[in-house]
């Protein structure tokens, strides 16, 4: 019998979009989907270690007042965990050591680069090497867009994707590195999973196809593993074409390009590779 | 001690909310601006060591990537003018709250010894050639709103490079000791009262006063008093119970009034408008459905409750934040949305929120007449109230689905924000209804929700007044959409309002007074209708231009830069968005979205307003606004069967005084509205559920009065059973075929059309809800049939603009003969393509639907009125067969997008 594909998408503190993304892993085959608070986590009631497939819901955690998703990372990295001599970081970092899969949507995403679990370049996941910040229009804007992935990248969550339309929907989407070495590292290594583009699949810096002035127009990245992975984009927004806002004009498959990125986690983790 | 933190952007990275800053100030103050920089502010009052201040910095505060900090030491430099801003002491501080929560956890949570307490400023750096009075225009004009924040503006030369700014702790000051007053009301004079009801802010009438006046004199309740420490005396905190619950807004005295109506022709008393035509048009529809009622919970509760399907019901509220929105337009209105959602929440036992909507009123951002005391600019009022229902409605996870903005020189007083939030819940849970609760004595009561603020204080009297000169800041509630806490009290049998506060007793009212003690209001209404003549104007030799000039009307406008800002499709379920089309930009007539994720059906909103037509007769405008929103929503698809309403009225005051003169008039007004409430409503099956009135839209300040116009939204929720049948409202395909569903009457009374022309007319549209129902049922098997490719709701700005709007949100030409519209009155192009005639659609057909489309729509006025095609020219042919209108479809959008495109 093949391996158990058991999720966890985590909640609490100003995430919105657990459900839906609860709804994708249960679309795409898991085996077990557990939309779990924070505070079980926190209080002991429930572990990562139950779960090989972690997903990090848009939202705004602690309303992003400090900075998208800085209130949150702090958290991570100074909640203890009641009852245990273990802090909430540590059990995540077992579960990454684990080999387990994480992705980050939009404010998971977030969450994810300022805690430093992407790109973690070095192997070191606690280290902030990258951003997301405000937009270039200083606004937060829900829009579609097309997005062109790199077919080289060893993301697990993206094989056979080419060419993908999603919405954002974000104030903080603006991807900004603190070097040009860590950027030149990524790009060998490709970790750039998603860059904007235009509609033919062009790469593109114009706004507004490249919605927020990203650097190199990224949209999306992994770790060198390719099991960590975050997006500004919210793939759980298109599971079914209804979502897509041509669908009344278009000739559509009945499924949403979204799904994709959930069935693949599900195939990885059923497979050998895992 | 108090230290700051500042943390600002390091070198060559954009600070976008500076960019925008200066876009603003140059946009609205048209001031010489250069550059604009940003630093955050964190102060914080609590030992804390170097270390921790340096780790509480480098930490949760800033962002190493991008951000600088600094301890007590400032950041500023390179510039000609620094604008601090702040909250003033005692006003709620969301981000200050969310700092000192992360420093806390940061630092080893609530075992450290020592309170920590966080105030956050921000600071603009402002470069360019600006005086002192500029530089404080840019501070009280744009970036801090003066009633709730604090600003310094110091010049660059008066800046301490070393020192900067001391570190100031925005406290409550002085000890806040609880008091409890008590007042003798026996003695006091009819004049007297009045001056206690106004002192405290009660807004309470004479009549009101010595009811409260008369109860401490009856000897049982003394007596009962007595027994609890208190006397024939009234404390402040009764009062202010009595004023807050008997106030307009909490007891609806003038909807609940007896009034005496007259029109010249007849004359009638009725007893409470809202008994005799709300509630009576609901109890007529639910006997009428019989077992097809839909309705499970109407008026009771905190908002009404219908099903969905045999599983799930849907829950729907919409509430108006006017007063506050006046004040501070961003704190006002991010209340008015967290705070309506509130109401789904706590109907029945509970329900998931499900969408958001929003319809704000205001005058034009472009107003450039000097603004009459106390009153913010309209540009300012729209981007706060924007932003505040962008943060309510985004990070509460909720989408925002459907809304409007209409634009009216009156609403420069009080603009209006109504705010709706819908909620879905199981039908049963635990076996037992999820839309009904009881209380029982020894139930527990639990507050959980935000901490309690000076914020907020009077809010319910005074959005019972008009705005005037001593409207209190604190009225003024500062929502958060994240927090919670708890307090207890407990539900008993003994028929009284009992507070304590510790052991001694604040508060000891009968209920039954408390609710139900409120005198009843007796009012006059006279009803004569406005004599505004027909205009006098020629038929415009240039349709074109005249087009072009209707689509850029404010309230024809593309409101996609606002649509835009707001998340419309979060939890996954969206179907049709509020912006359609090729490039995602055309715009919607309604919103579905499927709130089962798991299923194909679909929850549908729409709305209708138009308070143009108050200027003629608010009976028609109230027909119109209810005919809008059913037909909105059969647009997409819905269920005519399954439709429900909600009635928000906001009107300006109707009771006749020495400031209102014309009270007789504006009753009236309310009174017709209410009387097509009742006829509309029970035509078209459509009952209210649930509804508000906001009767105090006034401003009066010196001599100056502005009254908004009787203004009435009706909302509507409904279902579609397969969502992908839903239609949208953009042209499909070159070839499909132009119909025009219903007749085109010259109907042009408060029309855009004749507003663009400077005058109002006497021939408002009227209503005929048997002919619209023949016509929306067929339309609706049409489009269940799959035989509609596009359908758009014809309505402001008239046939013209639903064609225009039909066209460029395909990308597509359309030719358009005007000869072959069904109309009816004075023949003339521009009456054709701009009369606002009720109960019209434009759709296009595939031609090999034709004749099955036709079919299904015989027995109703329509007409086939052209074809689409590939070239993107739009070409309409006048009566006459000559070409009247010629332009690119580009040239149109641009036209209808510009306006308010930032």
């Amino acid at each position: 019998m093949s391996r158990k594909v058991k999720a966890i998408v985590l909640t609490g503190n100003g995430t919105n979009c657990e459900m839906e993304m609860a709804h994708a892993c249960k679309l795409a085959g898991a085996d077990m989907v557990d939309i779990v608070h924070i505070s079980e986590l926190l209080f002991g009631e429930k572990k990562l270690s139950g779960y090989n497939f972690l997903n990090l819901p848009g939202g705004f955690l602690d309303g992003d007042d400090l900075g998208s998703a800085k209130a949150g990372a702090n958290r991570f990295l100074h909640a203890p965990i009641s009852g245990a001599d273990e802090m909430l970081i540590e059990e995540l970092l077992k579960f990454i050591n684990a080999g387990g899969l994480i992705l980050g949507v939009c404010n998971g995403f977030q969450l994810m680069v300022k805690l430093g679990l992407l790109p973690a370049l070095d192997g070191n996941f606690t280290t902030q090497s990258t951003t997301l910040t405000f937009n270039d229009s200083g606004r937060f804007e829900d829009r579609w867009v097309y997005l062109k992935a790199d077919m080289q990248s060893p993301c697990v969550f993206t094989r056979e994707v080419d060419l993908v339309y999603y919405p954002v929907r974000h104030g903080e989407g603006k991807f900004v590195v603190e070097s040009a070495s860590v950027l030149n590292e990524m790009e060998k290594k490709n970790l750039v999973v998603f860059r904007y583009c235009n509609g033919e699949g062009s790469i593109t810096m114009d706004y507004p196809d490249n919605p927020n002035g990203s650097t190199r127009a990224i949209a999306g990245i992994c770790n060198e593993t390719g099991r960590l992975f975050g997006l500004m984009p919210h793939p759980e927004a298109f599971l079914h074409r209804t979502n897509h806002p041509r669908w009344t004009r278009e000739s559509l498959p009945e499924e949403g390009q979204g799904l994709a990125i959930f069935q693949n986690a599900v195939r990885f983790i059923r497979s050998t590779e895992f | 001690m108090a230290n700051r933190i500042e943390v600002g952007f390091k070198t060559g990275i954009r600070d976008a909310l500076g960019e925008k800053t200066k876009k603003r100030i140059i946009d609205t103050l048209a001031l010489n601006v250069s550059n604009v920089a940003t630093i955050e502010v964190y102060t914080i009052d609590g030992q804390l060591s170097a270390a921790e201040l340096r780790d509480a910095a480098s930490g949760p505060l800033s962002d190493p990537v991008i951000q600088e900090f600094s301890i007590n030491r400032p950041l500023a430099k390179n510039f000609d003018w620094l604008i601090e801003v702040g909250f003033r002491p005692g006003v709620t501080d969301n981000v200050g709250k969310t700092a000192r929560e992360a420093i806390e956890l940061l630092l080893g949570g609530a075992a450290r010894p020592g309170k920590i307490n966080v105030y956050t400023s921000r600071q603009y750096l402002i470069s360019g050639q600006i005086s002192r009075s500029g530089a404080e225009t840019i501070a009280s004009g744009l970036l801090a709103n003066d009633l709730i924040e604090r600003h310094q503006v110091i010049a660059a030369s008066d800046f301490d490079i070393n020192q900067g700014l001391p570190a100031f702790i925005p406290k409550v000051q002085g000890e806040d000791k609880p008091q409890v007053a008590q007042i003798n009301l026996a003695a006091v004079s009819a004049q007297g009262l009045l001056k206690i009801s106004q002192e405290k802010l009660l807004a309470l009438n004479l009549e009101e006063m010595q009811k409260i006046q008369a109860y401490y004199q009856n000897p049982a309740v003394i007596k009962a008093r007595k027994k609890l420490g208190l006397d024939e005396n009234t404390t402040d905190v009764e009062l202010e119970c009595l004023g807050q619950t008997w106030s307009e807004h909490c007891k609806h005295k003038i909807f609940n009034s007896k009034i005496n109506y007259t029109d010249g022709r007849r004359q009638l008393t009725i007893d409470s408008l809202f008994k005799k035509y709300i509630k009576g048009s609901t109890a007529k529809i639910r006997k009428a459905k019989g077992r097809k009622d839909f309705c499970l919970s109407v008026f009771v509760d905190n908002a009404g409750v219908i099903k969905f399907n045999d599983g799930y019901n849907l829950v729907f509220k919409v509430e108006t934040h006017n007063s506050p929105s006046a004040l501070d337009p961003y704190g006002g209105a991010l209340t008015g949305i967290v705070g309506v959602n509130r109401d789904p929440f706590g109907t029945g036992i509970g329900a998931k929120l499900i969408f958001n909507t929003d319809v704000f009123c205001f005058a034009s951002p472009f107003h450039k007449k000097k603004l009459p005391p106390r009153i913010l600019h309209p540009r300012r009022i729209y981007e706060g109230v924007r932003e505040g229902v962008e943060h309510g409605g985004n990070k509460s996870g909720i989408p925002t689905v459907n809304g409007s903005i209409i634009f009216d020189e009156r609403y420069l007083g009080k603009p209006l924000v109504y705010c709706g939030t819908a909620g879905i819940m199981p039908a049963r849970i635990n076996g037992r209804p999820s839309h009904t609760k009881e209380i029982r004595p020894g139930d527990i009561v639990i507050m959980t929700g935000g901490r309690i603020g000076k914020d907020g204080i009077h809010g319910a009297t005074f959005s019972s007044e008009e705005l005037h000169e001593g409207s209190p800041v604190t009225a003024v509630q500062i929502g958060d959409p994240i927090t919670q806490k708890k307090v207890l009290g407990k539900f008993t049998k003994s028929g009284k309002f009992h507070v304590r506060f510790g052991s001694k007793t604040v508060a000891y009212l009968d209920m039954d007074f408390l609710h139900n003690g409120v005198p009843q209001m007796k009012l006059a209404a006279k009803w004569k209708a406005p004599k505004n003549p027909e205009p006098v104007f020629s038929e415009p030799a240039d349709l074109g231009k005249a087009l072009t000039r209707m689509l850029s009307r404010l309230n024809i406008c593309s409101k996609e830069s606002v649509v835009r800002q707001y998340d419309h499709e979060v939890q996954g379920g969206s179907v049709v968005k509020p912006l359609v089309g090729v490039q995602n930009d055309g715009p919607s007539d309604a919103g579905i979205v499927r709130p089962l994720l798991d299923s194909m059906e679909g929850v549908v909103v729409a709305h209708g307003i138009c308070p143009r037509y108050s200027d003629i007769d608010a009976y028609h405008m109230t027909a119109c606004a209810i005919d809008e929103a059913v037909r909105n929503a059969v647009a997409v698809g819905a269920d005519l069967d399954h439709l429900a309403g909600l009635d928000n009225f906001c009107w300006c005051d109707p009771v006749k005084s020495a400031k209102t003169p014309d009270g007789e008039y504006k009753l009236a007004q309310l009174v017709r509205a209410n009387m097509a409430i009742y006829d509309y409503t029970t035509a078209y099956g459509v009952p209210c559920i649930s509804g508000k009135d906001s009767m105090k839209n006034d401003y009066s300040i010196g001599l100056t009065k502005i009254s908004v116009p009787p203004t009435l939204l009706y909302s509507v929720i409904g279902k579609i059973r397969d969502v992908r049948k839903a239609v949208t409202m953009d042209a499909k395909r070159p070839q499909d075929l132009v119909y025009i569903l219903g007749e085109t009457r010259d109907e042009l009374g408060g029309s855009e059309w004749f507003a663009q022309n400077g005058s109002v007319g006497s021939k408002v549209p009227q209503v005929d809800a048997k002919k619209a129902m023949k016509l929306y049922r067929a339309l609706h098997k049409a489009i269940a049939a799959g035989l509609v490719a596009s359908c758009h709701d014809c309505s402001d700005g008239g046939l013209g603009v639903a064609l225009a709007e039909t066209a460029f949100a395909g990308g597509m030409g359309m030719r358009i003969d005007l000869k072959d519209v069904p109309y009816r009155g004075k023949k003339r192009n521009d009456y054709i393509l701009f009369s606002e005639t009720a109960s019209r659609f434009v759709v296009t057909i595939h031609p090999k639907d034709q004749n099955r489309f036709e079919k299904i729509m015989a027995g109703n006025v329509f007409s086939e009125i052209g074809f689409v095609s590939a070239d993107g020219l739009f070409e309409v042919a006048g009566i006459n067969g000559r070409p009247i209108v010629k332009d690119n479809i580009n040239k149109l959008k641009e036209a209808w997008q510009k306006p308010l495109n930032f």
